[in-house]
């Protein structure tokens, strides 16, 4: 296994779906589902069985809007004040009307959702006005369950193929180029429509640990989904709102206030007091977060020493064995028990994920992109805070529009030469007989991410920034060198990072204002509503390199009103009730 | 630019007396997300094939651990952020 072979083979499909995670099987169901007729393949760097965020399954479904609980109104209410009101309200509107019948689906699948003594769904409160947290029991058997859908549909899968480009012609999308992780053969895929599901850009920042796949998300993501896009000529939205979360120090993962906080767990200070309102994770949130870390009062911790014997117990049970397991062997080898002490929490390394923030490639309620017959949903889309019940539903829709969208088209013709360069692109490390290995591309462009792109955001460090970063793309383009095919997937990764590094940058230097409290916190300005109450849309320039525009933000569906708009900027305790 | 070889301590670790690799086992190979572990032939010993991690490039995520039809993978945490 990993020598480099030289191959290439073509395969033709009426529905592509890159990304086998979250969204990517729900929509080549879907998709299927709709229209049996249809050739839907499902394409994985990984193993389908097992990747994605919730390779070894979650928690509980953290945005359900489940009737006699929430309504469809009052989340796109919540969720357009969460992001500072620059959302498109009609995706979220629609997913907060359809999510309801995807949870029946999971649930005829044989996952499992808590329900209480009356045989209600057990919905929690962790959000500022609404209540959405649905616990998983069972979270564990998530991945089999799909898995075993996507088998009795009939669905074709194919496994370790990295796709790295998309083909375009005739004004439209056209396929993908794939890259075999562990032989480095070439499988270009023709296809009517595509849907992207590649998850977040979750090696964009370096973990405080050094350690670089010690990510907050799954490492396999490092944001193809982006760069393709990109490449493609697709708008991104929003790319400067970042993706920052509070999470257990040095083991980088949720700490977790959506579990531990409806049981009476919460985030506090060294001196164990309570500093912010509501642990749901937003921009507003986590600059609190930020400003205690850096005050007297740090560092910043998860306070759950306090609570009864059994429900320290159960909270460790959700923890330690769902989402992820290796948690309980971090605190067994740190010696810290939620009983005994507070466990310290720190913030993440940046990076691009709309399940938590609000930025992605951009689409409209039907995950449509700008590049006709092409579709994103889950981490990588931009519907804000999508959490998993989000790719499950937005994926659903990608699916059922790109299935009827191949109706009345055949393959778009594209341009052999493009697949040529790519294959030249691709396999130029290969060809050298020295230089430098990809980890140290990757790494030095991920430090550069940090010392300069992360918040507070100082336009002079960014602008820094980006001339570092054309200095390691020039070594990256002319210098790289791989030694066999596992490299090589590392070394197209290590070229995502530059692309997904460069657009951060660039989002953030043309957005002259401070919005969504850390996310994008520019110090030298204040918030300007007159100004930027607009999305910005990033998309490739005719000079190669990133341009921004401004795009007004749509009518609202849910009005709000004046004295709402505020509610998630209100999140620091104040005094009074701190000192109770 | 020539290369070195720089050590590193990976936290995957197979026990060879419980792998069955030899018998065609590659369950774990098969489900990691990032790709990193192999199979290697033994010079020694009564088994000729055993699993072992390849590559220190690990999310510590356990479908390795929880799909071993044997037991014989341990995911301890990698030591820079032990
Ligand atoms: C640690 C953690 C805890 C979380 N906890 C919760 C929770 O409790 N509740 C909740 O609702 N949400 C939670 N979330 C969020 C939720 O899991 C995600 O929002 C959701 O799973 C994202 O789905 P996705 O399909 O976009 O991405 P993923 O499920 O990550 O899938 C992306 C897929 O794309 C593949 N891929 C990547 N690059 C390529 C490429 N170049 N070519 C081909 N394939 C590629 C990957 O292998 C992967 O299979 C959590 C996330 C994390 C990371
Ligand atoms: S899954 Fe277990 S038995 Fe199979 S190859 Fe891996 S370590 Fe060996
Ligand atoms: S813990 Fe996860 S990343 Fe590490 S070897 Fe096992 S499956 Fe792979």
């Amino acid at each position: 296994m990993d020598e480099i072979l030289d191959g290439i083979s073509q395969i033709d499909c009426d529905v592509l779906v890159i990304g086998g995670g979250t969204a990517g099987p729900m929509a080549a169901l879907k998709a299927k589902r709709k229209n049996p007729e249809a050739n839907v393949v499902l394409l994985d760097k990984a193993n389908v069985k097992r990747s994605g965020a919730i390779a070894m399954g979650m928690d509980g479904l953290n945005n359900t809007i489940i009737p006699g609980h929430a309504t469809p109104e009052q989340y796109t209410k919540e969720i357009t004040i969460a992001n500072d009101g620059i959302v498109d309200q009609a995706p979220i509107y629609r997913y907060a009307q359809g999510c309801y019948e995807i949870i029946q689906e999971l649930d005829s699948f044989g996952i499992r959702f808590q329900k209480d003594q009356n045989g209600e769904y057990d919905v929690k409160k962790v959000h500022h006005i609404g209540t959405y947290v649905l616990p998983m029991p069972n979270g564990d058997t998530v991945k089999k369950a799909l898995y075993r859908q996507l088998r009795k549909a009939r669905i074709n899968i194919s496994n370790r193929y990295m796709a790295t480009r998309l083909l375009t012609g005739e004004g439209r999308i056209a396929g993908a180029i794939c890259v075999n992780t562990r032989t480095a053969e070439f499988l270009v895929v023709r296809a009517k429509a595509v849907v992207m599901c590649l998850g977040a850009a979750g090696r964009l920042g370096l973990p405080t640990s050094g350690y670089m796949y010690g990510t907050y998300e799954n490492p396999t993501n490092t944001g193809e989904g982006y760069s393709m896009a990109y490449h493609a000529g697709a708008d991104l939205a929003n790319l400067e709102c970042y993706q920052i979360n509070p999470l257990i120090k040095d083991y980088n993962g949720p700490a977790c206030a959506y579990v531990a906080g409806p049981m009476g767990g919460y985030t506090a200070n060294a001196e164990g007091e309570r500093f912010i309102e509501c642990d749901y994770w937003s921009g507003q949130m986590m600059q609190e977060f930020y400003d205690e870390l850096q005050s007297g009062k740090g560092p910043v911790y998860l306070k759950l020493n306090h609570l009864a014997e059994e429900t320290v117990a159960e909270i460790e049970r959700v923890l330690h064995i769902v989402e992820r397991p290796t948690r309980g062997h971090f605190h067994k080898n740190r010696g810290t028990d939620y009983r005994k002490q507070m466990i310290e929490m720190h913030i993440s390394e940046i990076g691009f994920c709309s399940g938590h923030s609000a930025s992605g490639v951009f689409v409209d309620e039907n995950a449509r992109t700008s590049v006709q017959g092409l579709y994103a949903a889950g981490d990588m889309a931009n519907v804000p805070h999508n959490y998993m019940l989000g790719a499950f539903t937005n994926g659903a829709f990608a699916g059922l529009d790109a299935v009827d969208f191949i109706k009345d088209v055949d393959f778009a013709k594209f341009d052999h030469g493009d697949v040529e360069a790519e294959r030249n692109r691709v396999l130029a490390p290969t060809k050298r007989d020295d230089g430098i290995p990809p980890n140290q591309i990757e790494f030095k462009t991920r430090r550069l991410v940090n010392d300069y792109l992360q918040p507070p955001k100082v336009t002079a460090k960014m602008e820094t920034a980006q001339r570092r970063f054309a200095e390691v793309r020039d070594d990256m383009q002319n210098a790289m060198y791989v030694q066999n095919a596992h490299e090589l997937m590392r070394s197209l990764e290590a070229s995502t990072i530059m692309d997904c590094a460069e657009m951060a940058a660039s989002a953030s230097l043309y957005r002259t204002e401070s919005r969504w409290g850390l996310y994008h916190n520019r110090v030298e300005y204040e918030k300007d509503d007159e100004n930027w109450f607009c999305h910005t849309l990033l998309k490739k320039g005719e000079n190669g390199l990133p341009e921004s525009r401004k795009q007004d933000v749509k009518p609202y569906i849910v009005e709000i009103e004046d004295d709402e708009k505020d509610a998630y900027d209100k999140q620091r305790v104040q005094p009074t009730e701190a000192a109770e | 630019m020539p290369l070195a070889q720089t050590q590193t301590s990976v936290p995957v670790v197979v026990d060879d007396d419980l792998c069955i690799a030899d018998k065609g086992c590659t369950v774990c190979v098969d489900v990691c997300p990032l790709d990193v572990l192999r199979i290697k032939d033994m010079a020694e010993g009564p088994k000729s094939k055993t699993a072992f991690m390849q590559y220190d490039e690990c999310w510590y995520c356990m479908p390795c651990e929880a799909d071993c039809p044997t037991g014989a993978v341990t995911v301890n945490i990698p030591y820079l952020l032990k």
